[in-house]
């Protein structure tokens, strides 16, 4: 009898050697003479027990890890194909406490199995909310994921259905569904995670979403340090169009919709929606006015939906199990779940799908494990690039929206950052502004000039010239007010927040570092 | 040197018969789409390792597009080279999560192992550094691409083994 045996073949995954581990184990089964069948799943977001290596057995799958090629011949030796104890041994893989902390809606189906197998995602609940939305008007599919309370999962947090209806009402007969596949936040891979693990539920929200506003076409802008999510989601185009879920008359009807991945080519900026819809037109991304909105004028003019991946790829869900129960989960006004995603310096760093309001002291300790470098957290940067810095006074905010806000900071896509007390915050804070003069668009003048004199400003100041702050809080000032997109207008959030909440790395001189 | 350094005047150096050949055919895959210019640009760039200036006439007549249009979208997207890149690639992560496991120090590392600053070629013709803002990688840090192949939790002796087994005779 042949044994499944799981090796994740997400981009993390690979990045830490999975490829290899894989052909390792063939190879060592194939010189034992023992029958494997070998699948390649999605990660299922435990990104610090990658290569995370998983054996069907009767008691259900259990999981080793992280496992590197050298371990192979001593799990073979165990006898892990029928689920023997080793030091690697993680025990049935749904029991791992950092999974079972979890309450997966979005992510339920990441790492189950491989991303591109259609009759697995069918067998597991797959279009059954397409299913329910043709059977529905067009207007009861908006009203559905209205009432819903999903909030675009991309940054600004917009209401979801408020976006769809003004589509749908713009006039037109040509429309179109973008989802922003850029994701280019540091410590952001919900995105990647969902296009490599489960690209069908992104490719069914989006045609849910064509179908809700009336689109005939789809474009997933997918940023070019994707190359593991590129081949998935074509892959699943691809079985997706064979099945009849895409293309002129889907699920039987007279809807039709065509979906395309196009590439972008490394610029930050392009993940704001109108740089995004610029690029795709085949043009410099630079931010447009608003308004017009995307969804009135938007790619080559048309009515746009512009949505984040995590957005479209919960509408599948809503839909297959309604309104109500998603909006059941969460608080406040921030309803749902959060994917919350733990990089940088941290022992278990990785997804975490949980109801809005977990604190980020439980996030960052209990889950997280504190830093993986032993030391203690010193700052954590929550919402990417733009983000501010919390402090230790900060880690018992609740992960919400309007939490974070209070305490001046945001949630942005869902990353956050850890740093231990190695870390010099003034040379945080210059780099901020060094992302923001590398990546500005460059149409307005705060945000391209003002970055360049931010460095030299706090480079100044942390020569040791006192004064500058002054000037420094001045020119924050003017790239808060006088920027046209986030990118300039948020750069203040990071420089801001290292100045005020860690002042003594500004005021050190030279010869005390 | 790149298109920001080339003198206006200076002539380009010409188009190859084969890099000809190459260009025309991503113009005649792409031609039709909508928004065309940027998947013919990556079509060039993944066949030739980067954009020759020479190649923007081409592509400007066949979109009905000003050289100057087309040289824009190039020299705006950091992923579009204009020079050829060395014989192996590394692209670095220079974004925080990175930054906080180390890749401020990865960084220092390749400035003196191999005499090279971002958007530079090692003289010898190995090494391009390049660098890039986050892989999605970021709890398997500090990351990059060598090459094209996304390579997590960097040591700078990883680094340099990558590269020495890549480099070939
Ligand atoms: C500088 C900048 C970068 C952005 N990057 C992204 C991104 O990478 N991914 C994303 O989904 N949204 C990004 N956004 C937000 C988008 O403009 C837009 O709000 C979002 O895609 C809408 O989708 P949603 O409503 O589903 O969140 C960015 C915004 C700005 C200002
Ligand atoms: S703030 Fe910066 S990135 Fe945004 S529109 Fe202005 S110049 Fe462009
Ligand atoms: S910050 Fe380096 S991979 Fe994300």
């Amino acid at each position: 009898m042949s044994v499944t045996v799981y090796v994740p073949r997400d981009a993390s995954a690979v990045s830490v050697g999975a490829d290899e581990v894989a052909s390792a184990i063939a190879r060592e089964a194939a010189r034992r003479g023992e029958s494997i069948r070998l699948r390649r799943n999605g990660s299922r977001g435990l990104a610090w027990l990658e290569p995370l290596v998983e054996v069907e057995t009767p008691q259900g799958r259990l999981a080793y890890g992280p496992v590197a090629t050298a371990d192979v011949p001593a799990l073979f030796d165990a006898g892990f194909l029928s689920g023997a104890a080793h030091t690697l041994a993680l025990g049935p893989v749904d029991a791992i406490p950092a999974l079972r902390r979890q309450q997966r809606v979005t992510a339920a189906r990441l790492g189950q199995d491989e991303g591109d197998n259609l009759a697995a995602y069918v067998a597991t609940g797959g279009y059954a909310g397409l299913r329910r939305a043709l059977a529905m008007s067009p207007v009861d599919v908006v009203a559905e994921v209205t009432g819903s309370g999903l909030r675009g999962r991309g940054g600004a947090a917009f209401p979801t259905g408020i976006k769809w209806k003004t589509c749908a009402e713009a006039a037109g007969t040509q429309k179109y569904i973008v989802a922003n596949a850029d994701e280019g936040d540091s410590g952001t891979f919900a995105d990647r995670l969902l296009m490599e693990g489960d690209p069908y539920s992104l490719i069914e929200g989006m045609t849910i979403a064509a179908y809700a506003v009336g689109a005939s076409r789809g474009y997933i802008y997918l940023r070019i340090e994707y190359p593991h999510a590129q081949q998935m989601l074509l892959s699943a185009l691809a079985h997706a169009r064979a099945a009849g879920w895409l293309g002129p008359s889907i699920g039987g009807t007279d809807f039709g919709f065509e979906l395309e991945v196009r590439m972008a080519a490394g610029a930050y900026v392009c993940g704001e929606e109108t740089a995004l819809l610029e690029s795709l037109e085949g043009k410099r991304g630079q931010v447009r006015f608003k308004p017009p909105l995307p969804a009135h004028v938007g790619l080559f003019g048309k009515p746009t939906v512009v949505n984040n991946v995590v957005t479209l790829a919960t509408v599948p869900w809503i839909l297959a199990n309604g309104a109500t129960a998603y909006r059941e989960l969460g608080t406040g006004n921030s309803r749902g779940t959060a994917l919350l995603q733990l990089a940088g310096n941290i022992r278990h760093g990785g997804l975490y799908e949980v109801p809005f309001g977990m604190s980020l002291r439980e996030l960052l300790y209990d889950i997280g494990g504190g830093t993986l470098s032993g030391r203690p957290i010193r700052a954590v940067q929550i919402g990417g690039p733009l983000g501010a810095y919390l402090a230790e006074k900060h880690f018992d905010t609740a992960l919400d929206y309007e939490s974070l806000a209070a305490n001046g900071g945001l949630l942005g896509h869902g990353g956050i950052v850890v740093f231990d007390d190695s870390v010099d915050m003034a040379e945080q804070a210059r780099f901020a502004m060094e992302f923001c003069a590398a990546e500005s668009c460059g149409k307005c003048t705060p945000c391209r000039i003002g970055s360049v004199r931010g460095m030299e400003v706090i480079d100044r100041l942390r020569a040791g010239d006192v004064a500058q702050e002054t000037l420094l809080r001045d020119l924050c000032d003017t790239l808060l007010n006088g920027s046209l997109c986030a990118l300039g207008g948020m750069t203040p959030y990071p420089v801001l927040s290292a100045l005020d909440h860690f002042p003594d790395d500004f005021r050190r001189t030279e010869t005390s570092r | 040197m790149s298109p920001e350094t080339l003198p206006l005047h200076a002539p380009l150096p010409p188009l190859g018969e084969s890099q000809r050949a190459t260009v025309d055919a991503a113009i005649a895959a792409h031609q039709s789409c909508e928004g065309p210019l940027l998947p013919i640009l990556h079509a060039v760039q993944e066949a030739l390792g980067y954009v020759p200036p020479a190649c923007l006439p081409r592509i400007a007549h066949a979109l009905n597009l000003s050289r100057a249009e087309v040289h824009g979208v190039v020299s705006f997207y950091h992923h579009f080279r204009s020079t050829p890149p060395g014989r192996q690639v590394l692209a670095l992560c220079r974004a925080e999560a990175c930054q906080s496991v180390g890749a401020r120090a990865l960084e220092t590392h390749i400035r003196s192992r191999w005499g090279i600053d971002f958007g530079e070629t090692s003289a010898d013709g190995a090494v391009t550094l390049e660098a890039v803002y986050c892989l999605g990688n970021c709890a398997c840090g500090p990351s990059a691409f060598i090459d094209g192949k996304l390579v997590g939790r960097l040591t700078p002796e990883r680094i340099d083994a990558l590269l020495a087994s890549r480099e070939r005779p």
